[in-house]
């Protein structure tokens, strides 16, 4: 491995992506620093997903770089190599194991080798209780774990899905619209939930509920047509003219 | 080896195995010991006496019921809807049938000592290379694992890496079997063409057509049914059985989390081919012959009927699921209803997708998990009925 190339935790330079002529990232360029969390908004259509596509994998850029850790270039390698570099993602749609068990869907998902032969060889572990017990205490589903996954609520599921993310032990977690169809009760945990995690991972957020990237209280980058049009705080997105003019004016 | 007993390693395979399954076992291995008693201590007017007829005619289905337990592996619990597993049984079967054609020797028509009767029909002077080593049981049996293996490996590690899935996946699968049959048809291949292989004299030295090489076969076949079963069940309560069913409810998913979808995938499928053709293996000494027919893409589909019949991801199901439904093709297919066998399959099918969608296992395992609930359902379950727990 070549020198670090830049300290930041998630660089992105010059990113295109063009889906039959349709251009969903245009030179989007953008970096975000190590234990940050980050707020990326914009209208439908603006990129955001595709931005999360690139970084974890799914989805190769026609142009531009893309590094984790200033060293990784995520560009050349596939979704288990990125997920294995330590980036965790949670979809838009909450995506949970639905016939397996709340407690295996953590266990799948806890940070160990994931190769073939050690899946084979796998046996229960004092650790792995003590990890999982532990997780169970962050998202608060203890209750259910032995439940199917596919018997909860679409906000437990959610929680379930941040919990695999946790147990995955990321370095960087990015988060596709975590409080989509919750209650306002269960954004505000969810905010505190992701404060939390904050404390010890960097944590890149899309979302669309404009009071909930309030309540985070971090920094913004307002995206548009597969580009930045603006960065800051929320106060300082929100009074950019090109802000109103294409998202919140409307 | 203490520590082999320290850990306790046979109460674990008891646990893994758990109740039910142990119970499948020791019936199958009671078949074993029984059948061929039955076959050979008592007399023909005997009312308890089996017939050799009857033996290998369960060790057929014994054979099935193996093929259909490597289809359950798969798409039961990865979700792989493979549509060409008989070319898999019928490599393995092809493998052991080149092992009986070799052990014929001067006994065939044409008494040539190396070249079985239909290489010396098309005037063939030697034997082509691919037949060496085959008068070896040894090794015959090492080809029965290694060819269906191999040709799964290289398919797969091809069909995976390229994320080829679905309907796409069972699509490529029918071809190849439909390939591999025209290829077998032809004489210039080296496997006597729409012939194949048959005439059998003996295996390892005993008569194949005896009661007592029959009941040694039907005994044989059940014991590894049962070995096979034990090892499935220990795969699917593994964290990679885990693994397999994570992917086939949410293959993307499991990406993201950091497993290399692909491999796990290729090693199921590799082995699952190998069972295939073992149970290959495993038929054609008992139905004493092996011909291209066995490639057909109708034999492939009506497989994952048997798995679809008795019930998918079940392990058990899909040896009930092959024997139920041989069992009717048995009883329909001689005698006045001979003619209606197809509707009656075709009908079966329908049927089970309409009305048990679970497969017969699955159901009574569904019944089984939910006769304690209360009356009143869970207000956060699914209205519809939670999915049944994969094991």
């Amino acid at each position: 491995m070549d020198a670090r190339e830049t300290s930041t935790l998630l660089y992105l330079d010059g990113v295109s992506v063009s889906f039959d002529g349709f251009l969903a990232l245009d030179e989007l360029s953008f970096t975000v620093d190590p234990g940050e969390m980050r707020a990326i908004i914009g209208p439908n259509g603006a990129g955001k997903t595709t931005m999360m596509d690139v970084v974890t994998g799914k989805t190769r850029p026609q142009k531009g770089d893309v590094l984790f850790d200033g060293i990784h270039r995520l560009t050349e390698l596939d979704e288990s190599d990125i997920a294995e570099l330590g980036i965790g993602r949670k979809f838009q749609k909450p995506t949970v194991f639905d016939s397996h068990t709340v407690e295996d869907n953590l266990r799948l998902a806890l940070k160990a080798d994931r190769r073939a032969r050690a899946a084979l060889m796998w046996r229960e572990s004092v650790d792995e209780e003590t990890r999982i017990d532990r997780l169970f205490e962050t998202i608060r589903l203890g209750a259910l774990r032995s439940r199917l996954a596919g018997s909860l609520s679409h906000g437990q599921k959610q929680w379930l899905e941040i919990g695999m993310l946790l147990a995955q032990e990321p370095k960087l977690l990015l988060v596709d619209e975590p409080v989509a169809g919750m209650t306002d009760a269960e954004t505000h945990q969810t905010a505190e939930l992701l404060r939390e995690i904050n404390r010890q991972r960097t944590v890149v957020v899309v979302e669309h509920d404009m009071a909930f990237v309030r309540e985070l209280g971090v920094k913004v980058t307002v995206l548009h047509e597969g580009t930045v049009i603006a960065e800051g705080s929320i106060d300082q997105v929100s009074d950019n003219e090109r802000v109103i003019e294409v998202y919140l004016g409307r | 080896m203490t520590s082999f007993f320290a850990q306790g390693a046979l109460p674990r395979l008891w646990r893994t195995v758990g109740r039910g399954i142990a119970a499948f076992v020791l019936v199958i291995l009671g078949l074993a010991v029984v059948v061929p008693i039955l076959n050979l201590a008592l007399p023909p007017e005997s009312p308890f006496h089996v017939p050799t007829y009857l033996v290998s005619l369960w060790g057929k289905y014994a054979c099935y019921a193996l093929l259909a337990l490597s289809i359950d592996l798969i798409w039961g619990y990865c979700g792989i809807l493979s549509l060409g597993h008989g070319a898999f049984f019928a490599l393995g079967g092809y493998a052991m049938g080149m092992y009986l054609m070799r052990q014929i020797g001067t006994r065939g028509v044409y008494a040539n000592p190396v070249l079985p009767d239909f290489m010396v029909f098309l005037n063939w002077d030697h034997l082509p290379f691919y037949w060496w080593g085959f008068n070896s049981f040894a090794y015959a049996a090492v080809m029965v694992l290694v060819v269906p293996g191999l040709l799964a490996f290289v398919f797969g590690w091809f069909a995976f890496r390229s994320r080829v899935t679905g309907v796409y996946l069972s699509i490529i699968t029918q071809a190849l079997t439909f390939a591999l049959m025209l290829g077998f048809f032809r004489n210039n291949f080296g496997f006597g063409g729409n012939n194949g292989l048959t005439d059998f004299k003996d295996v390892l030295g005993f008569n194949v057509q005896a009661a007592g090489t029959r009941d040694a076969l039907f005994g044989i076949t059940c014991v590894v049914l049962a070995s096979a079963l034990v090892m499935c069940r220990a795969i699917v309560t593994s964290k990679f059985g885990k693994v397999l069913v994570a992917i086939r409810d949410a293959e993307s998913r499991t990406r993201f989390l950091g497993y290399r979808v692909e491999s796990y995938k290729l090693l199921v499928f590799t082995l699952s081919a190998c069972m295939a053709g073992v149970a290959g293996a495993l038929y054609v000494p008992q139905v004493g012959i092996i011909n291209p027919s066995e490639f057909a893409p109708a034999n492939s589909i009506e497989e994952v009927i048997w798995v679809a019949v008795g019930g998918r991801g079940t392990l058990t199901g899909a040896i009930l699921g092959a024997i139920v439904v041989n069992y009717g093709k048995t009883y329909f297919t001689s005698g006045a209803l001979a003619p209606y066998w197809l509707f009656v399959l075709g009908g079966l099918f329908i049927g089970v997708t309409l009305l048990l969608p679970r497969g017969i296992v699955g159901t009574v395992q569904h019944w089984w998990a939910n006769r304690h609930k209360p009356e009143t359902p869970d207000p956060d379950a699914d209205p519809v009925g939670a999915p049944a727990p994969a094991e």
